[in-house]
């Protein structure tokens, strides 16, 4: 049996109460009235030099354009100069009002959706019988333990942030009467409103709880079983759950990130949402493992299990990336106005994190874990795990900020402080279901396997 | 220095062969060569061969592909003739790399697929119209062979294979 350590319990607890303190200072320090934001304005303007400045503007106006933010402020303003430089402030105003809620919303989505990725890829293990995993199953059943609670707040967070990130939220959008009306997004109110957005969540996180409910328990259940039930009932779940999963994982990214732009759609974005999940899934698996392997806890994991975790994070790095050109490469091409919106604000305001993302989730990757050996040095797979966490961090960034921050985008502390926040939470709970059954499964049948596995 | 004589032992049985290779090593002998019907896993290491460095020649074999893909492109449609065609940007490499990339792919895996095979070919001295070089044909069904060499201590490797649980024991004379 596991004991979670208690500096380990004080480290997450630190961790949370800074992260909430933070969060708190980003909430707070939000608050900025119109006035405020039409001074702080003039100031950047007159940084780049006072002739310059209305050009300036204009520059910075244009390329919101194309922006769905945009929707929620009177459209006509935008052409009319008498009223642009009100039009302008209060938008840049609505941004960093959201500010706060987007970094909590990043956040909470990226831990959520590192529980949900271990789920689906225990699913996988049971359903395909794999004999080399049996050995990881204990650790993977604690990091799920994150998605029932971890999935409310992502849930939570959406409900509270409203309109700050979801636009279709405000019910202006929808009602024709208003300046603020859009016919878009209007169209699509059967699907987006906030009673079907809610009911649909709960249906997602239900299901998966369920699954992860039962499986946990046919697994413990088969520790002191007679014979096989359990384990043929576990099985039978898991390949009614990864049905179900990728059904509701498709429709989950929809409606948790893909509405951020209620203008733009995609076809593939659900894969490319589950792609990004099953990578820091499985690197999350290897970092736990080796943490609790450097305690003494797992002598029955040896470097070849690890040696297949990392051949995983290397493999699905790539099919991440693959489908990240496919998504980039296809719009790019055709060039759709409608739809190259999305690239076009991401390549003119989040260069940096739009390319550095690619770098530290395809090109360092790809090039640390190519070779056999270094598959099997547990410093080399950490870093490696550590820089590809973040990489698919600042993934989901680049998913919801231009949407709901646009230009007025940093690293600052309201979104280092929500890392803190679910950071801690995430070990916290994950600490806590891991020391609360023994870390090897006993009576698994590929148990014996997975202990000898050799590659 | 290879030896004239050799001696080859016969196995039916892979788990038997690998013990009889653990004990020969152990006796310091030196094996020439093993023919057996299909690859047994742990073979190579007992014989204590180096491992293959072919993986190694394909990443380089892919590097060449990707350079062949990027200064091909690069020069016909950036810089020879920089047409606009569909409104895509021919100004510079990088403006028009992703309509590139899928070339590019190909080519890297083209070119590390078949030269690393060209290489195994080569290395193994592999190629159409090659007289088989099988001191045996049940090598190629059922039997295992181990090839030694001989340097005058032949009574002592046939009753030493012998004991492994070799089924046969020939002295060949290679020399002829």
């Amino acid at each position: 049996m596991y004991t979670f350590s208690n500096r380990l319990k004080t480290f997450s607890i630190i961790l949370m109460v800074l992260g909430l303190l933070g969060v708190g200072y980003g909430f707070m320090s939000s608050h900025k009235s119109l006035d405020e934001v039409k001074t702080m304005l003039a100031e950047e303007a007159s940084h780049h030099g006072g002739g310059h400045s209305e050009e300036a503007s204009h520059t910075v106006d244009d390329s919101h354009d194309t922006q769905v933010v945009e929707a929620s402020h009177s459209g006509e303003a935008h052409g009319e100069d008498a009223h642009h430089g009100d039009a302008h402030a209060e938008h840049v105003m609505h941004q960093i009002h959201n500010r706060p809620y987007a970094a909590l919303y990043v956040a909470a989505f990226f831990f959520m959706m590192i529980a949900l990725g271990v789920l689906a890829f225990y699913a996988i293990q049971i359903a395909s019988q794999a004999g080399w995993s049996p050995v990881l199953f204990r650790v993977m059943e604690g990091i799920t333990a994150y998605l029932l609670p971890g999935a409310l707040i992502v849930v939570a967070v959406a409900i509270f942030a409203g309109d700050h990130l979801f636009v279709w939220m405000n019910p202006d959008m929808v009602n024709p009467e208003s300046d603020h009306y859009d016919a878009l997004v209007a169209g699509k109110s059967a699907w987006l409103n906030k009673t079907g957005f809610v009911i649909r969540a709960l249906v997602f996180i239900g299901g998966w709880s369920l699954y992860r409910y039962f499986a946990r328990k046919f697994s413990i259940a088969q520790d002191t079983a007679k014979d096989n039930k359990n384990f043929k009932k576990s099985f039978r779940i898991a390949a009614g759950f990864l049905v179900f999963f990728i059904y509701t994982e498709s429709m989950m990214s929809w409606d948790w990130i893909m509405s951020v732009d209620p203008h733009w759609f995609s076809t593939l974005f659900g894969w490319y949402v589950f792609a990004s999940m099953f990578v820091s899934g499985i690197t999350v698996i290897a970092l736990i493992t080796l943490y609790l392997k450097s305690k003494g806890q797992l002598e029955f994991v040896n470097e070849n299990h690890l040696h297949d975790v990392a051949k995983f994070m290397f493999a699905f790095s790539i099919f991440w990336t693959y489908l990240w050109f496919s998504q980039f490469m296809l719009i790019w091409y055709s060039n759709i106005p409608e739809e190259v919106t999305y690239f076009v604000t991401r390549f003119a305001d989040y260069k940096l994190p739009f390319l550095g993302m690619v770098v530290m989730n395809f090109v360092f990757p790809i090039l640390m874990l190519m070779n056999a050996d270094y598959k099997r040095i547990p410093w080399f797979v950490v870093m490696t795990g550590l820089v590809i966490l973040f990489g698919h961090y600042i993934d989901i960034f680049n998913m919801i900020m231009p949407a709901t921050v646009g230009d007025r985008w940093f690293i600052g502390i309201p979104e280092i402080s929500s890392i803190l926040l679910f950071a801690g939470l995430f070990i916290f709970i994950v600490f806590t279901a891991l020391s609360k059954a023994p870390l090897l499964v006993k009576r698994y049948p590929f148990r014996k396997e997975s202990e000898e596995f050799h590659y | 220095m290879e030896a004239s004589k050799v001696i080859h032992a016969i196995y039916t049985d892979d788990d038997v062969l690998m013990s009889a290779v653990k004990t020969v090593k152990a006796d310091r002998h030196h094996i020439e060569e093993i023919y057996t019907p299909f690859p047994v896993h742990g073979l190579d290491k007992a014989m204590g061969l180096e491992p293959t460095r072919i993986a190694i020649t394909a990443f380089m074999y892919g590097l060449v592909g990707l350079t062949v893909a990027i200064v091909m492109m690069n020069f016909i449609m950036i810089e020879d003739w920089p047409q606009n065609i569909g409104g895509k940007p021919s100004f510079s490499y990088i403006e028009n790399m992703p309509a590139f990339v899928p070339i590019m792919f190909e080519l890297t895996v083209f070119f590390a697929a078949h030269l690393m095979v060209i290489t195994f070919y080569l290395r193994s001295r592999m190629w159409p119209f090659k007289k088989a070089e099988n001191p045996d044909p049940r090598t190629t069904d059922d039997h295992f062979l181990m090839e030694i060499a001989v340097h005058g201590n032949e009574k002592e490797l046939q009753s030493l294979l012998k004991e492994t649980g070799a089924v046969e024991i020939n002295l060949v004379d290679k020399a002829h």
